[in-house]
């Protein structure tokens, strides 16, 4: 990795991910580090409390319904099929490791009987 | 296993700390704004910090794993060296970010678009951590920084959600399940960056499902309400459409403001219209779940 030239070699390379890693960190750091989170105006922190609900739906929307990288709301996406009743399952059993385990489980199971 | 332990009440911890100094606008068990309490959540009643921070970084590890490792093959493949793929997983701490970062890379992408794209995909950190920031209110500001480092979407996920069972805040569960899910990460990207050839296949494991299925088990607790459950529905539904329009990197963060809007404008309107004691002077506005508490089979629809 040391040999001479490495860093020439990759310099561009090293300042795109110099930059990269500054307006990932940014994000992550700047709100949570300077907002005064205990007296956010009201109106604020009431958008902020549904900033879970949506960001969590935002990310499991595409992640159920594009399987193999393209949209598909169909009975041959196997993650959309295991998504339905594992819903119905964390709604009933309110148990989050037991919802986790039986999505893992019909995924297994689906592969291993060879239907996807 | 972890599922079978007995159903401890979530408010445990709580009841034996008459106030805790954590919650926003807390006023003890009896006014938490959410019925999370009667949500089997890691961390809610174990004895032991350093466990529940293990136990609640498990499933994000089962992800990661896969992912990362995923994440280092593709890299190499995209010219990035095997070292330089490590480091990035490291400092940036960033799935989507960076498979943008490797895929346009690879494509030859000039560095400012490169950097344009990870931080348009990670726009979506700003309210996540604008979001945990009533919840860490009154640390000091390093820690907030540090933890500020740890966050992901996985992360933060799973500790807004215990926050909200009325989980009484530990630094110690905190920082060891942040940096047990980056250590997750990273081993990934090193597996797959330096010895991607070894492993051929994680399909038939099941993990590629493993960050879904957790996301699916976090978000229907967040469904405490119709007002929640449209909001759910709303942004899943907007954010497929909008990924599935082409807008691949705008999608999340997008889908995430108007969703949050629409719910914050239901919100206001229902009050104005009902009469609802939303407080909108004072400094207490934790009862943000203002309905009902709705049944199985509507829940059931949500991603249907």
């Amino acid at each position: 990795m040391n040999q001479p030239g490495w860093l020439g070699a990759n310099a561009a390379l090293l300042l795109c991910l110099f930059g990269s890693v500054v307006v990932t960190l940014l994000p992550k750091i700047l709100p949570v580090t300077f907002l005064k989170g205990d007296s956010l105006p009201p109106l604020l922190r009431h958008w902020l409390s549904f900033v879970p609900v949506a960001v969590m739906a935002a990310l499991v929307g595409p992640d159920v319904f594009f399987y193999d990288g393209h949209f598909n709301a169909g009975p041959s996406n196997l993650f959309l099929m295991v998504s339905l009743p594992s819903l119905l399952v964390a709604w009933w059993t309110k148990n989050y490791f037991l919802t986790i385990a039986f999505g893992l489980a019909l995924v297994i199971l689906a592969r291993g009987i060879g239907w996807y | 296993m972890l599922a079978a332990l007995p159903d401890v009440p979530c408010n445990a911890a709580q009841s034996r700390q008459a106030a805790p100094a954590c919650q926003p606008g807390s006023k003890g068990v009896a006014s938490l704004p959410y019925f999370y309490r009667g949500y089997d959540m890691s961390g809610i009643s174990s004895a032991s910090p350093l466990a529940d921070g293990l136990r609640r970084a498990l499933p994000i590890v089962l992800g990661y794993l896969p992912v990362g490792f995923a994440f280092g093959v593709l890299a190499v493949k995209n010219n990035i060296p095997p070292s330089l793929a490590v480091a990035m997983s490291v400092l940036m701490f960033s799935g989507s970010g960076q498979f943008v970062f490797a895929g346009m890379w690879g494509a030859g992408a000039s560095a400012l678009s490169i950097m344009a794209a990870v931080f348009i995909v990670n726009l979506r950190y700003l309210l996540q951590s604008a979001a945990e920031s009533p919840w860490l209110a009154g640390l000091p500001r390093g820690q907030r920084f540090l933890l500020g480092l740890g966050l992901t979407d996985e992360t933060f996920a799973v500790h807004i959600t215990a926050f909200q069972n009325g989980w009484r805040r530990n630094l110690t569960t905190l920082f060891v399940c942040n940096h047990t899910a980056q250590l997750g990460w990273v081993s990934g990207a090193a597996i797959g960056a330096f010895c991607g050839e070894l492993v051929r296949d994680v399909k038939p494991l099941g993990l590629d499902y493993a960050l879904t299925a957790m996301f699916l088990a976090l978000l229907v607790p967040q469904c405490v309400s119709r007002l929640h459950v449209l909001v759910a529905l709303f942004t899943a539904v907007l954010s497929i459409s909008l990924k599935a329009a082409g807008m691949t990197q705008w999608n999340i963060a997008v889908a995430t403001v108007l969703g949050a809007s629409l719910g914050t404008w239901l919100l206001l309107r229902k009050a104005r219209h009902e009469g609802l004691p939303i407080d909108l002077e004072g400094a207490d506005c934790s009862p943000v779940c203002d309905d009902t508490v709705v049944g199985a089979t509507r829940t059931g629809e949500v991603e249907s």
